[in-house]
C-alpha cells in the first residue's frame, strides 16, 4: 500500500468543490472511482480530465477517488494536481486556459477606485464563482487567515486556476499571500497568472516589501512578464504602525496601504470595540502615512455581517478620517460601504461648480480659477475632478452631467 | 390493463401516449386549442334519508369510515396537501387498504411530500397502482426507475380541478384532513393544534367525490364556523389523536434566502419589475414561499413603501412577509390558497382582508375566468428553461422526476411571468438547448432573470422596448445558454429509455409531455 493523500473538500454543505484521494500503485494502471451528483451529465468528462492530468504528470499506475459536489473542471484539475504534487516532485504545471477576459485585460491603474475589496477564502471555490457579480472594486483570494494550515498547499492551486479561469468582470484581481517569508512561495503560484495586486499581511518593515518585490522581479524575468503588480501592505501591529511611512514609501508599486484591526488590537492586548476608539491613533497614522506617500489609505474589515447599519456608520467615520476604502468579508457589505464612501449630494454639487469654473477659466485662457469671490487652488480642482469621477462611477451622476446642469 | 399505448407527436413536438392506464388521452393541441364539451361531472344524488337526523356523522376510526365508503379494488382516493410535510393521514389510508387486502388503488393527492415516502411500499405490493398528482424526491425516483405499476399522471393544481370537474378523474373517496371539524362535517383550518390556515385545495375533492371522509384531531361541537369544508358534502367524520406534526405543517418562520447570489437575482428581478412599469401603484402579484421568491417579495415591499404605492392584491401562498405588507398597508388584500407559516395562519384567521380563496377561482380551466390572468406579475421557479423559453419544473437534467407542477402552469397565464433562477446550479446549467420535460410552452414565459443576465422573450416587444435604456444586463437567451456551457461544460444528454412512466398534463387536460424511464 502506498501513501494516500487527500485534497479538497467534501460534505453536505460543500458545493462546487470536490475531494480527491490519490494513491500511487505499482501496477494495474489507472483506476478512477467517481461519486458525483452530476455524474450522468459530466461523469465521462470528469474521468477523461482526471486521466489527462495523471498522464500529463507521467503517472501510469494510481488509484484515484473523486467525491464531487459539482466542481467546475478547473477546480477538479487543481485538486488532482495538488494531490499529485504531494506525492511526486514535478516542475510541470497543468494550467487551464485563460478566460478571454483575463487574457486580454490590461493590469489596473494606480489610481483605480478601491472602495471595497471582498475577501474570499482561498480554498473555497464555491464562493468564488459568483463573487465578481456583486461588483466589489476588488476581489481578494485569501491564502492567509482564511485557509487552515494543512490546506495552504492545495489552496495555491485553486487560487492560481481561479485567476486564470474565472471571469472577474473587470473587478481587480487581488491575492493576499501568507506572511513574509512564508508568503514568498505563494507568489510563484500567482505572479505568472495575471494577478493585479498583492496584499502583504502583517507588514512591519520595508525589508518585507523588498523581499516580495525581489521575488516578483525574478518571476517576471523567468516568465517574461511585463505588467505591473501592485502592492497593498497591511499594517497589523504596533511596530507596523510606527514604520508605516517607511513601508508606504519603500517601493513605487505600492499603491495602497491597509490596516488590519483584529491583529492590531491583539498585538496591543486589548479588545477590539465597535466604536474603535482604541485604534483611532493608529488609523490616523496610517492615513497620514498614506497621504504623505501619495497612496490610498484603506481601512480594516468590519466583522459583524448582520449589522449593516453600524457598518455604514463605521464606513462613514472611516471616510471622515481620510480612508478611501474598506475591506468586506461578505458581499452584502459592499453596498453599505459604497454608499458611505460615495460623495454626498452637497459634495457633488460643489465639485460640479468647481469643475465648471475650472473649465471655464481654461477655455478663456485664464490662469487663475475663481468661484464667486473665492480663489480655487489646484489641489481643490483635482479633488473635485475625483469626486465627479467617483460620483459617475457610482451612478450618482450622469456621464453627461454638464449638459444636464 | 395497458399502462400506455399509441404514441404520437403532439403540437410541441413531444412524443406522448394516447392511451394511459387503459383510458384514451388527448395529445396537446396548442395553447387554447382544446375545449372539452358536454356537461360537468356530478357525484351521485344523495339523500338526507341516508344520514343521521341528529347530524352526528362520527364513526370510530378511519378504517371503519373507509369500509362504510365501500373501499374496494381499483378505487381512486384523493387527499389534499395542506398539512404538507407534516401529514399523518395519507399514509394511514394505504396502510388500512393494505391490511384489508385492497389492490390497485389510484392515489390522487394535490401534492406529495417527503413524509409520503412510505407509500412506496404500497406501490411495490400492489395496494396502489399509480399516483395522479405530484411525485417528489424518492417517490419521483421510484417512478422514474419504472417501478410504478400504472402510469403516473402529473397535473397542475388547476389541471386537477379541471380533471375532476370534467369527469376525467372520478374520485371514489375523498379523505380530507381538517384541523378543526364538527360531527356534521363542517371543517376549517383556522383553529386546532394542526391549524394550517386555509383548505383551498380541498374544494373539488369534497364537492365531486362519491364519498367524503373528514378526519380531524380537533372535534368541536356543531357548528364549526367558518366552514372551509361544508358538512353538507361530508359522509363521515373521524376523530384521531393527531392529523399532523405542527412543526412540519407550518414553519415557525419562513426565511428569506441569505445566499448573496440569490439575493442578487431577487434584487435584479425587483428592479426589472420597477423599470418595466410592472410594479406600480395598484398592481397585483404572486410569489411563492421559496427563499428567492420571498426575497423578491421583500424587495417589492421596500419599493412600494419607498414610492408610497399600494398593491391591490397579492396572491398566496402567504407568509409573514406578505402579512407584513398587508398590515402596513402596502397591499389591500391577500387572496390565499395556502398559508405557509404561523403568522399567515394568524392573519387569515383574524384579518378580513386576508381571504381564503380556492384554486377554483384562480386556476381552473373550467371556471368562467381565472384570477391568474388578472395578476400583473408572477414569480416562478424552474429546473430548466430552454432557448425557446419553454420551462421544466418536474424533472432534473438527469431525467429524474423530482417535483410536482403545483400552480406553475396555471400561473403562466399572468400578465407577466418572471422566472428568477441561477444560470447554473452546482455545474448543472439551468438554461439549456432543450428542456428535458416540457411543462410550459415558451410563449407564456416572459422573462428569465439570472445572476449573469436577464433574457426577455422576443414576443414581449413591449418589455424589450421599455428596458432599452436600462442598466440591467438584458441579454439574448442564447448568449446566456452559451455562457452557462462555457463555465460548466456541455452536459451529456440524460440516459433515458423509450419506456413511458408518466405523463404531464397541460391545464386543459391534454398531454404536453412524457416522463421516460431513466436507464439503469
Amino acid at each position: 500500500m502506498g501513501k494516500i493523500v487527500k485534497c479538497g473538500n467534501q460534505g453536505e454543505r460543500i458545493r462546487s468543490d470536490c475531494q480527491v484521494s490519490l494513491e500511487l500503485t505499482d501496477n494495474n494502471g489507472i483506476e478512477i472511482q467517481l461519486n458525483s451528483k452530476v455524474k450522468s451529465l459530466y461523469g465521462d468528462s470528469i474521468i477523461a480530465l482526471a486521466k489527462e492530468i495523471l498522464t500529463y504528470f507521467g503517472i501510469v499506475n494510481a488509484r484515484l477517488q473523486i467525491e464531487d459536489s459539482g466542481a467546475l473542471p478547473y477546480v477538479i484539475s487543481a485538486r488532482i494536481e495538488a494531490a499529485i504534487k504531494m506525492l511526486i516532485d514535478s516542475e510541470k504545471v497543468f494550467l487551464p486556459e485563460y478566460h478571454p477576459e483575463n487574457e486580454s485585460s490590461p493590469s489596473t491603474n494606480r489610481e483605480k477606485q478601491r472602495i471595497s475589496r471582498l475577501y474570499i477564502p482561498g480554498n473555497s471555490p464555491g464562493l468564488m464563482i459568483n463573487a465578481p457579480l456583486h461588483h466589489p472594486d476588488g476581489i481578494i483570494l485569501d491564502l492567509e487567515d482564511a485557509v487552515a494550515p494543512d490546506k495552504k498547499h492545495e489552496a495555491r492551486f485553486i487560487v492560481r486556476n481561479t485567476l486564470r479561469v474565472l471571469n472577474f468582470h473587470g473587478v481587480e484581481r487581488m491575492v493576499r499571500i501568507n506572511q513574509v517569508p512564508l508568503g514568498l512561495a505563494d507568489l510563484d503560484f500567482i505572479i505568472p497568472h495575471k494577478v493585479d495586486l498583492i496584499l502583504i499581511p502583517k507588514c512591519e518593515t520595508p525589508e518585507q516589501i523588498k523581499l516580495v518585490n525581489d521575488r516578483i522581479e525574478t518571476l517576471s524575468l523567468n516568465y517574461n512578464l511585463n505588467h505591473n503588480v501592485w502592492l497593498m501592505p497591511i499594517i497589523e501591529s504596533a511596530k507596523g504602525v510606527l514604520n508605516a511611512y517607511e513601508i508606504a514609501s519603500s517601493a513605487n508599486n505600492i499603491i495602497a496601504m491597509a490596516i488590519g484591526l483584529e491583529d492590531f488590537t491583539a498585538d496591543l492586548g486589548i479588545p477590539r470595540t465597535k466604536e474603535g476608539s482604541e485604534s483611532f491613533l493608529a488609523r490616523s497614522m496610517i492615513v497620514l502615512a498614506c497621504k504623505a506617500a501619495g497612496i490610498q489609505a484603506i481601512d480594516s474589515v468590519f466583522s459583524d455581517i448582520e449589522d449593516l447599519e453600524l457598518l455604514h456608520q463605521t464606513a462613514s467615520n472611516s471616510k471622515a478620517l481620510g480612508f478611501v476604502g474598506m475591506g468586506c468579508i461578505h458581499p452584502r457589505q459592499i453596498k453599505p460601504i459604497h454608499d458611505a464612501f460615495s460623495p454626498g449630494e452637497d459634495e457633488i454639487e460643489k465639485a460640479k461648480k468647481i469643475v465648471i469654473a475650472f473649465e471655464d477659466a481654461q477655455s478663456k485662457g485664464i490662469g487663475v480659477v475663481a468661484l464667486g469671490t473665492k480663489m480655487i487652488d489646484q489641489p481643490v480642482v483635482k479633488k473635485a475632478l475625483q469626486t465627479i469621477q467617483l460620483a459617475i462611477s457610482m451612478d450618482k451622476l450622469s456621464q453627461n452631467w454638464r449638459e444636464q446642469s | 390493463m395497458k399502462k400506455y399505448d399509441n404514441l404520437v407527436k403532439n403540437a410541441v413536438g413531444r412524443m406522448v401516449p394516447t392511451i394511459v392506464n387503459d383510458q384514451p388521452v388527448i395529445p396537446f393541441q396548442g395553447i387554447g386549442k382544446h375545449r372539452p364539451t358536454g356537461r360537468k361531472y356530478a357525484p351521485p344524488i344523495s339523500s338526507v334519508l341516508d344520514y343521521p337526523v341528529d347530524g352526528n356523522k362520527e364513526v370510530a376510526s378511519l378504517e371503519e369510515a373507509l369500509r362504510l365508503c365501500g373501499l374496494k379494488d381499483g378505487m381512486t382516493i384523493s387527499t389534499h396537501h395542506h398539512l404538507r410535510d407534516g401529514d399523518l393521514i395519507a399514509n394511514q389510508i394505504f396502510e388500512i387498504a393494505d391490511r384489508l387486502n385492497v389492490k390497485n388503488l389510484v392515489w390522487l393527492p394535490s401534492a406529495s411530500f417527503p413524509c409520503h415516502d412510505p407509500v412506496i411500499q404500497y406501490l411495490e405490493n400492489g395496494t396502489i397502482d399509480h399516483i395522479e398528482g405530484s411525485m417528489n424526491g424518492p417517490l419521483g425516483r421510484f417512478t422514474s426507475k419504472g417501478k410504478m405499476k400504472g402510469c403516473a399522471v402529473l397535473r397542475s393544481h388547476g389541471g386537477r380541478f379541471q380533471a375532476i370537474q370534467d369527469g376525467e378523474v372520478h374520485i371514489d373517496i375523498a379523505v380530507m384532513a381538517a384541523p378543526t371539524a364538527d360531527p356534521f362535517g363542517n371543517a376549517n383550518a383556522l383553529y386546532g393544534p394542526s391549524a394550517c390556515g386555509v383548505l383551498g385545495y380541498s374544494l373539488a375533492d369534497y364537492m365531486y367525490a362519491d364519498r367524503v371522509i373528514v378526519v380531524t384531531d380537533n372535534l368541536i361541537a356543531f357548528p364549526c364556523m367558518p366552514m372551509q369544508i361544508e358538512g353538507n358534502y361530508v359522509d363521515f367524520v373521524v376523530k384521531v389523536d393527531k392529523i399532523g406534526l405542527p412543526e412540519k405543517i407550518v414553519s415557525g418562520t419562513t426565511q428569506i434566502t441569505k445566499s448573496p447570489d440569490r439575493l442578487l437575482i431577487a434584487e435584479m428581478t425587483a428592479q426589472f419589475c420597477l423599470e418595466a412599469g410592472l410594479l406600480k401603484d395598484g398592481c397585483s402579484f404572486q410569489a411563492g414561499a421559496g427563499g428567492t421568491s420571498l426575497a423578491v417579495e421583500d424587495y417589492f415591499h421596500k419599493i412600494l413603501v419607498e414610492k408610497k404605492w399600494k398593491a391591490r392584491f397579492c396572491f398566496g401562498g402567504s407568509t409573514e412577509y406578505m402579512v407584513r405588507m398587508l398590515e402596513d398597508g402596502s397591499v389591500d388584500y391577500i387572496l390565499d390558497a395556502q398559508a405557509f407559516d404561523l403568522e399567515a395562519v394568524r392573519s387569515v384567521r383574524d384579518n378580513p382582508k386576508h381571504c381564503d380563496v380556492s384554486v377554483f377561482h384562480a386556476y381552473n380551466f373550467h371556471s368562467k375566468g381565472n384570477y391568474a390572468g388578472m395578476t400583473d406579475i408572477v414569480i416562478l421557479g424552474a429546473t430548466e428553461i430552454d432557448v425557446n423559453f419553454n420551462g421544466n419544473v418536474v424533472t432534473h437534467s438527469d431525467g429524474y422526476l423530482l417535483h410536482g407542477i403545483g400552480g406553475w402552469q396555471n400561473c403562466l397565464h399572468a400578465k407577466c411571468t418572471i422566472i428568477p433562477v441561477p444560470l447554473f446550479r452546482d455545474r448543472i446549467p439551468v438554461i439549456v438547448d432543450e428542456v428535458t420535460t416540457l411543462c410550459g410552452p415558451g410563449s407564456l414565459i416572459d422573462v428569465i432573470v439570472t445572476e449573469r443576465g436577464i433574457a426577455i422573450n422576443p414576443l414581449r416587444t413591449d418589455l424589450i422596448e421599455k428596458m432599452k435604456e436600462s442598466k440591467l444586463p438584458i441579454r439574448d437567451i442564447n448568449s446566456l445558454k452559451e455562457e452557462a456551457e462555457f463555465i460548466c461544460g456541455k452536459p451529456a444528454k440524460p440516459h433515458l429509455t423509450r419506456e413511458v412512466v408518466g405523463i404531464v398534463k397541460w391545464i386543459d387536460g391534454t398531454v404536453i409531455d412524457t416522463i421516460w424511464k431513466v436507464a439503469d
